[in-house]
This record gives structure tokens, sequence and C-alpha cells, in this order.
């Protein structure tokens, strides 16, 4: 499901210039195509983290790339581990 | 809904500095996103936050302290957390970074295999598909074309509209999408089509219409007219006795069926009579009577 800028910053309660900046501080990765960036559900669901964080918990623009990048980290090694409890039964180097 | 001041473990009489103390220690600890393996912290969290929400705003809290409002339906709603979609994320997506174990993973080879094939469906996951529209003119809808769709960034893509297509038929351009983030392949332009109206063609279903103006001679004595189709000029003959709205068909001259095969032209007839007035025929006439049978106002 693709979501339109215009739909993103509705549904995000964000703002054109918030959002150039977290786009610029890589908190934020759209997708890159004509004629504008588009956006996913998951896109919008960490916006609403990344308010959360600012907002709620208080974290200023140095620690939120700091939370981003570790949780960046900490849910691949989660998808990872999913994935090595979830292949045991299969053959490693066979696509699924 | 428990005490909004117990939830948050502050006493009744804290200040809004101890409110939003006790609450971000609780939210740190309890935000679902960072705390992806604990399934109850979804639900403590709504909670906290419901608390805070309630006592933070100082006119509910009024309301609460005097009894006037309980603390029910103040949690807050939430579509869904990032957590949801960070771990079911489809391979490719732009937040992964496996940075933070990538040294374990060499020492361990089926880890470090899943993480090679990981990585591998990420660098080779396609490109998003991209939207267009494109109006093309109905005779080119009818009969096919080649079209050039100018795009938003200068660039262009040639589009090969097939024979009958239809108005809101969406065709897909394999790769012609965005570029992949990685190795893969590019996603697909979808291109929707809009028809343009023609002048005297309509479409219906498969069968193209026509309003084809005859005079008030060849529909009476019939005759061989020439009829514009889309595929070019045919002759048609005209029955003896035609009237306005008489219909006559000229098979396969429609428009291309999802099937096969070609849907018919219809050709509706309407008789003009001169565009100035004709002494000789108005001479005529005034001779001339309809038959006792001829009312064409009868059934009226």
């Amino acid at each position: 499901m693709i979501i339109s800028k215009m739909e993103f910053l509705y549904r995000s309660h964000l703002d054109q210039e918030t959002l150039q900046v977290w786009i610029e501080e890589e908190w934020l990765v759209p997708q890159v195509s004509e004629p504008d960036f588009t956006f996913t559900e998951a896109d919008v669901a960490r916006a609403q983290l990344i308010r959360d964080l600012k907002k709620d918990l208080g974290v200023n623009d140095e620690g939120i790339g700091v939370i981003l990048n570790l949780l960046d980290q900490m849910y691949s090694l989660r998808k990872a581990l999913a994935g090595k409890s979830g292949a045991m039964g299969s053959f490693p180097g066979e696509d699924s | 809904m428990k005490d909004p001041y117990e939830i948050l473990g502050v006493a009744r009489g804290a200040s809004a500095d101890e409110l939003q103390k006790a609450y971000r220690k609780l939210a740190k600890k309890l935000h679902p996103d960072l705390n992806p393996g604990d399934k109850t912290a979804e639900e403590r969290f709504k909670q906290v936050a419901g608390a805070y929400d309630l006592l933070s705003d100082p006119e509910k809290r009024r309301r609460f302290d005097s009894g006037e409002i309980d603390a029910s339906g103040a949690e807050r709603p939430r579509e869904r957390y990032y957590r949801d979609y960070a771990s079911a994320a489809t391979n490719g997506s732009p937040y992964e970074n496996p940075s933070g174990f990538a040294d374990f993973a060499q020492n361990d080879d089926f880890l470090a295999e899943l993480l090679r094939r990981q990585a591998r469906q990420a660098r080779q996951a396609p490109g998003a598909d991209v939207h267009y529209r494109l109006a093309v003119d109905f005779l080119d809808a009818i009969n096919g074309a080649n079209r050039r769709l100018t795009l938003p960034d200068g660039g262009s893509i040639d589009v090969n509209i097939p024979p009958g297509v239809r108005e809101g038929q969406i065709l897909r351009l394999r790769g012609k999408g965005a570029p992949s983030r990685g190795e893969g392949p590019p996603g697909d332009a979808l291109v929707e089509i809009e028809i343009k109206p023609h002048r005297y063609f309509t479409l219906q279903g498969d069968d193209i219409l026509l309003d084809l103006p005859v005079t008030i001679q060849e529909a009476a004595l019939g005759g061989s007219v020439r009829v514009p189709t889309p595929s070019g000029s045919v002759i048609m003959t005209i029955p003896k006795g035609s009237n306005s709205g008489t219909t006559l068909r000229l098979k396969g001259k429609g428009a291309a069926r999802r099937g096969g095969g070609n849907g018919d032209q219809l050709v509706k007839l309407k008789v003009m009579l001169p565009s100035e007035p004709n002494a000789e025929l108005n001479e005529f006439l005034s001779k001339w009577a309809p038959g006792p049978n001829d009312n064409p106002r009868r059934d009226m």
C-alpha cells in the first residue's frame, strides 16, 4: 500500500519542514518515486514512534537518531533470529 | 480502569512536573516499540498514557478529582505500533541494519547463511510500481496505437496501446517503474487509460454507436451512402422507407472483444430536412397529405 506525501503528512500530523528534516536525518527513508516521495504504513507507524519519543518521552534530537539506529539493529536481529527458528526445517541456501 | 494516580504511581496532589516525570519513566520502560518481545507492554503503555492524558489536562484532572468523571475510556487509542511493521517487514526494508550482529554471524554458519540470504533478497527486491494516467484519442483506443507518455521528471516511456482498450483499463509496463533500492529489477509502470470522447462515435460495450444524418430522399427511397467507421469509410445501403431512429448494423466494425473478434457498429439514422427551405419540396408537400393511418402521434 503506497501512501502519497500529502496523505502521509496528514496522517502523521507533520508539516512539510519537519518531514524534510526527518528525511535529512534519515529517521525516515521514504521511497523516491516521481513526482515525489511515497510512504508505507510502516513509515506512518515509525513517524508516530518518533513523535512519541520526542513528545512523550522527552528525547532530544540527538537521542532520537541513536535510539532509531539501535532499534533498527534490534529489529533486524529479531527478524534474523525469527527466520532462523523458522528455517530450521529447510536447507540453508535455498530461497524460500 | 484503575485509579490513574495509582497507575502512574504518584500522590493525588502531585504537581504537573512530578506527573510528567513519573509518566516518562514508565513510558520509557513500557513503550511497545522499545519492547517488541513483551506482549503485555502494549496494554500497560496504553493505560499509563491514558492516565497521563487525563491528569496532564488541568480541566480533566479537576473534574476527575471532584468526581465529575471517572477514568473509564481514558485509554489512549492507537492503530498500530511500529514494532508490528518492523517485525513483519518484508525484505528490502530501508530500515534494516544487521551491522550490530554481523561479527557473531561469521562464527555461526547457519546464521551467516540466513543473513546472506536475507541480504541477497533485500538487494534483489524489485522497485516500487508507479501509477500514471494516459488520455488517448477515441480512434487510438479502438484501433490501437503507440503513444509516448511524458513523465514528470522529463523522461518518457513508450506505451503500446492494444486495439480495443477500455476506459479505466490498466496497462502494466514491466520494468518501467521505480528502480530497485539494490540490484533487483525495477518495478512496473501501471498506466490507467482514459479515453477522450469522439466528435461523433461513442462506445457502448463492444459496439460503436453513430448517429448518421440522411436526407429525406435517402430515407424514403433508399440508397447507398458513405459511412465513417474507425477503420475508414464504408458504403452502406439504406433500405427504402427508413426512418429517424432506424438502426443499421455494420458487422465487425466495432471495438475488439476481449475474447477475440469485434463488436459491431450501430448506425442510427437521423432524417434531415434540407437546411434551407426548399420551394420545390414545400410545394410538393402542400399538395401531399398523410393517409388516415399515418398519424405518427396515434399512440400518444
